[in-house]
C-alpha cells in the first residue's frame, strides 16, 4: 500500500466522520459519535473485507469472479434457511442452529464458485459472463425458493416465515474494563468513563466480524509467505512457467476459486446470521461488486483491500448514523436527511476509485485469461 | 443418457439446413434449460408436463395472450439490443436497468408535466416522440458516463454501469418519493401522476393492449441491424469491439466510439423505459424496473447479439414471463421458477461449451470474444 493511497483512505475516513460530528454535536459528544461511527464503520465492512479476500483468491490465481454478489446472496439464503430449519424443524437451540447456518452458507458459496470454476477453468467461458451467469442464478433460485418456501401453503413451513433463531449474539472484548481500570488509578472522571464506554461499543462485534479481520491477517500469511501462495500467485501472473516447473494451474485454480467461494459464504452468512435475522431477495444490494472494488483499490492485497473495505464501511454508517441525527440537522443541509442521497456515496466512491485518479492499480497479468495447454 | 443426448444433437444437426446450424446452440441450451426446469417443477411438487402446457396457453392461448406476450416482450426487445449494441462494441453494459429507469423517469416528468410548463396542450404528434425522445437521451446520458470513464481512465464499464443502476435506483426512490410523487392525497406509493393524453401512445387494436410500441421495437431492431452492418459507425463500433488495436491502427477512434456506443446502447435503454411509461403504464411506479437489466443480458447473449435473435429471444422470454401466471394457476409452482430456467438458458447459452459437450457439437471454428477483463 502506497503513501498516496493510505493518505486518501485516511482523508476520506475522517471527511465521513467529520461531516456526522459537526452535524450530531449539538446532541452527541463527539467522542461517543465518533465511537458508533467506527463501530458502524467496521461492523458494515465485514461482508465488503469477505467478498474482498474472496475476489483476490480467485483473481491472484487468475480467474476473474464478479460472481462474488451471487455467491453472498445464495450463502445468505442457504445459511438462513438451514439455521431455521435447525431450529424450526428438529428443534435445536438457537446457537447450534445459526453455526450450522454459517457452516452452510460456506458450503452453498463454494458449490456456486465451483460452478465459477468448472465455467472458467473447465469450459473456459468468458469470465465475465460466468460470473453474470452466477449472479443471475442465485438471483433466480433464491427468489424461487424463498418464495416456495415460505409463501406457498403446501411447503414445509406452511407457507409462513417461522420464527427464526435470531442472529449471532455479539462479543464483547473487555477493552472497556481495561480503560476503566486505568481510569481507577488517576481517579475517576467522567471522560475517561465515557471514553470506556466508547472502547465497549466499539470491541463488541459480531463472530463473523471478528473472523474476517482474522482472516485478512491470515490471507495475508497464505499468499505471501506459503508454498500454496506462491503457486497460486504464479499462476495468476504467468501460468505456462508455472505449469513448466510442475504446477497444476487447472487444480491451483479450482482451489483457489472455491476457497473465495467460501470466503463469499461466509461474507453472505453475515447478512442474514448476524446483521439481520431474516431473509430478503435481492438484500445483498451491490455489496459483492463493491467489494471486488475494494480488492482492486487494494491493489490485490488482503491489508490494501480490507482498507478499502473500511473506507465503504464509513460511508455506509455515514448513512446509518445520520439517521440518528435527522432531527437536527440544520435546514442549508437539509438533503442530507434524505437517506437516498447520503446513500449514494459508497457508489460514487467506487466510481472514483476505478478511475485510478489515487494511483494505477495492476491486476495479475493472467487475470482473467483461461490458460490453454 | 449422453448416448440419447449425442444422437438428438446428430439427428438435428442433420436435419436443419445450414443456415439453422448456428441457431443450435440456442435451441439446444433453451430444450435443456426447459428440461431440468422441469425437474425443479416437479421436485417441487408440481406436474412439469402441465406446467408447460399451462406457460404455453397463457402465452399463445389465444389473441389476447398473444398481445399481453407481445407487451412483455416489448421492454425485452429494446433492453436486449441494448445489451448485444454494447457487446458488440466490446463492451458489457450491466447498466440497462439504470438506464431503463431514468429513462422512464424523465418521460414520465415531460409527459406529465410539460403541459403546465408551457401554459397550453401539445397535440400527441408532438407530445409522444418528445418525450420518447427526452427518455432515450437521459438512457443516452446515463450510459454515457461509465463508457466516458472507461475511455478515458480506464475505470471497468461492468463494475461502473452496476454502480450507476445502484445510483440511479438511489435517484429515482428520492425522485418519486419527493419532488415527483404523485400529489393525489390517497397515494402512498412512490409513482409519478398520471401522463397527459397527449404523451399516451396508442394500442394498436381496440380492446388488447398490444400497442403501437411493439412495432416501433421491431423497426428499432431493423435500424440496429442497418446501423451496425450498413454504416460506417457500425463497422468502427464492431471493430473497436473485436480488436481495439487493429482498430487503432486503422485510424479508428478509438475513445469516441466507446463513449458513442455505450450512449447508443442507452438510448436503447432508455427507450424501454419510455415505452412502457407512454404506451403501458402511463406513470412510472418505483420497482418496475428491476430484473430487467438482467434479463436484456440473458436475451442479448441468447440472440448471439444479432438483432434478429434478439427479437426472437425477446419474444421467448416475453411468452415465459407472461406464461407463468398461467403456470402457477394450474400447477401452484410460483411464477418465479421462471427465473431459475431463464437462469439455466443464460447459463447453457454462455457456455456453450456444455452444451456442445453434452450432444456432442463440435466447436465453432473462432472463439468471440465479448468482454474484456480489468486490464484491457
Amino acid at each position: 500500500m502506497d503513501w498516496k493511497r493510505f493518505l486518501f483512505i485516511l482523508l476520506v475516513i475522517a471527511v465521513l466522520f467529520g461531516a456526522v460530528v459537526l452535524v450530531g454535536m449539538v446532541k452527541q459528544e463527539p467522542i461517543i459519535i465518533i465511537a458508533s461511527m467506527l463501530a458502524t464503520t467496521i461492523t458494515v465492512a465485514t461482508p465488503l473485507t469477505l467478498g474482498a479476500l474472496s475476489g483476490l483468491f480467485c483473481e491472484r490465481s487468475g480467474v476473474v469472479n464478479i460472481g462474488i454478489e451471487g455467491m453472498m446472496l445464495t450463502a445468505a439464503f442457504f445459511g438462513w434457511l438451514a439455521a431455521i430449519y435447525m431450529s424450526s424443524i428438529f428443534g435445536f437451540p438457537a446457537l447450534p442452529s445459526l453455526l450450522v447456518g454459517v457452516f452452510f452458507a460456506i458450503v452453498s458459496g463454494g458449490l456456486m464458485a465451483l460452478l465459477h470454476a468448472a465455467l472458467s477453468v473447465t469450459f473456459k467461458v468468458d469470465q465475465i459472463i460466468g460470473g453474470t451467469v452466477i449472479n443471475i442464478l442465485a438471483i433466480g433460485i433464491t427468489g424461487f425458493l424463498n418464495r416456495q418456501l415460505f409463501f406457498e401453503s403446501g411447503s414445509v413451513f406452511g407457507g409462513t416465515v417461522p420464527h427464526g433463531p435470531g442472529t449471532l449474539p455479539n462479543i464483547l472484548i473487555p477493552v472497556g474494563q481495561g480503560v476503566k481500570a486505568i481510569c481507577g488509578w488517576f481517579g475517576p472522571s467522567e471522560s475517561c468513563l465515557t471514553f470506556a464506554n466508547s472502547m465497549d461499543k466499539i470491541f463488541s462485534q459480531g463472530p463473523i466480524t471478528y473472523a474476517a479481520i482474522l482472516l485478512v491477517i491470515l490471507s495475508h500469511f497464505v499468499l505471501f509467505k506459503t508454498t500454496w501462495g506462491l503457486r497460486t500467485r504464479s499462476v495468476g501472473e504467468h501460468p505456462r512457467a508455472a505449469d513448466t516447473v510442475g504446477i497444476n494451474v487447472a487444480k491451483m485454480r479450482y482451489a483457489n476459486v472455491i476457497l473465495g467461494g467460501m470466503l463469499a459464504g461466509l461474507g453472505g452468512a453475515y447478512f442474514t446470521l448476524e446483521s439481520v435475522p431474516s431473509f430478503e431477495p435481492l438484500m445483498t444490494n451491490g455489496r459483492g461488486f463493491i467489494a471486488l472494488a475494494a480488492m482492486i483499490f487494494g491493489n490485490w492485497t488482503p491489508f490494501g483491500a480490507w482498507a478499502a473495505s473500511l473506507v465503504f464501511g464509513a460511508a455506509q454508517a455515514m448513512q446509518i448514523n445520520m439517521q440518528v441525527f435527522r432531527d437536527v440537522i440544520p435546514p442549508q443541509w437539509a438533503f442530507l436527511q434524505v437517506s437516498y442521497v447520503v446513500g449514494l456515496a459508497p457508489y460514487i466512491l467506487t466510481m472514483l476509485i476505478l478511475t485510478g485518479i489515487i494511483g494505477k492499480t495492476i491486476p495479475p497479468a493472467a487475470d482473467g485469461v483461461p490458460y490453454e495447454k | 443418457m449422453r448416448q440419447l443426448a449425442g444422437k438428438i444433437g446428430e439427428g438435428l444437426k442433420n436435419s436443419l439446413p445450414s443456415a439453422v446450424n448456428s441457431l443450435l446452440v440456442p435451441l439446444l441450451a433453451v430444450l435443456t434449460a426447459v428440461v431440468l426446469g422441469g425437474i425443479v417443477i416437479a421436485l417441487a411438487g408440481g406436474n412439469p408436463f402441465l406446467a408447460y402446457v399451462g406457460l404455453f396457453q397463457g402465452a399463445f392461448g389465444n389473441a389476447r395472450a398473444i398481445s399481453e406476450t407481445a407487451i412483455w416482450a416489448t421492454p425485452y426487445i429494446f433492453a436486449g439490443l441494448a445489451v448485444a449494441l454494447a457487446f458488440k462494441g466490446g463492451l458489457f453494459n450491466i447498466g440497462a436497468e439504470g438506464q431503463l429507469a431514468f429513462g422512464a423517469v424523465v418521460s414520465a416528468l415531460i409527459g406529465y408535466a410539460l403541459p403546465g410548463w408551457l401554459g397550453f396542450d401539445l397535440p400527441a404528434i408532438i407530445h409522444i416522440p418528445f418525450a420518447i425522445l427526452c427518455g432515450g437521451l437521459t438512457g443516452a446520458l446515463w450510459a454515457a458516463i461509465p463508457g466516458f470513464l472507461k475511455a478515458y481512465t480506464g475505470g471497468h464499464e461492468v463494475i461502473n454501469t452496476i454502480m450507476m443502476n445502484y445510483i440511479a435506483l438511489n435517484l429515482t426512490s428520492f425522485l418519486l418519493n419527493g419532488p415527483m410523487k404523485d400529489p393525489n392525497p390517497n397515494n402512498v406509493i412512490a409513482r409519478t401522476p398520471v401522463i397527459a393524453e397527449s404523451a399516451r401512445l396508442a394500442p394498436l387494436f381496440e380492446g388488447y393492449r398490444i400497442h403501437w410500441g411493439f412495432l416501433l421495437a421491431l423497426l428499432v431492431a431493423f435500424l440496429v441491424w442497418v446501423l451496425l452492418w450498413k454504416t460506417t459507425l457500425g463497422f468502427e463500433i464492431r471493430t473497436v469491439g473485436a480488436n481495439p488495436d487493429a482498430a487503432r491502427y486503422a485510424g479508428i477512434n478509438v475513445k469516441r466510439t466507446i463513449v458513442l456506443t455505450m450512449a447508443l446502447s442507452g438510448l436503447l435503454a432508455g427507450m424501454a423505459g419510455t415505452i412502457e411509461v407512454t404506451a403501458l403504464n402511463h406513470r412510472h411506479e418505483l420497482g418496475f424496473s428491476i430484473g430487467y437489466g438482467f434479463d436484456a443480458i440473458a436475451i442479448a447473449l441468447l440472440g448471439k447479439t444479432h438483432p434478429l435473435g434478439v427479437v426472437i429471444a425477446a419474444i421467448l422470454f416475453g411468452a415465459m414471463r407472461n406464461g407463468a401466471t398461467r403456470m402457477q394457476f394450474l400447477t401452484q409452482i410460483p411464477v418465479d421458477v421462471i427465473s431459475v430456467i431463464q437462469a439455466l438458458i443464460l447459463l447453457f447459452v454462455a457456455a456453450d461449451a456444455i452444451i456442445r459437450y453434452i450432444y456432442r457439437i463440435r466447436a465453432a471454428s473462432e472463439r468471440v470474444v465479448l468482454t474484456r477483463g480489468w486490464g484491457g
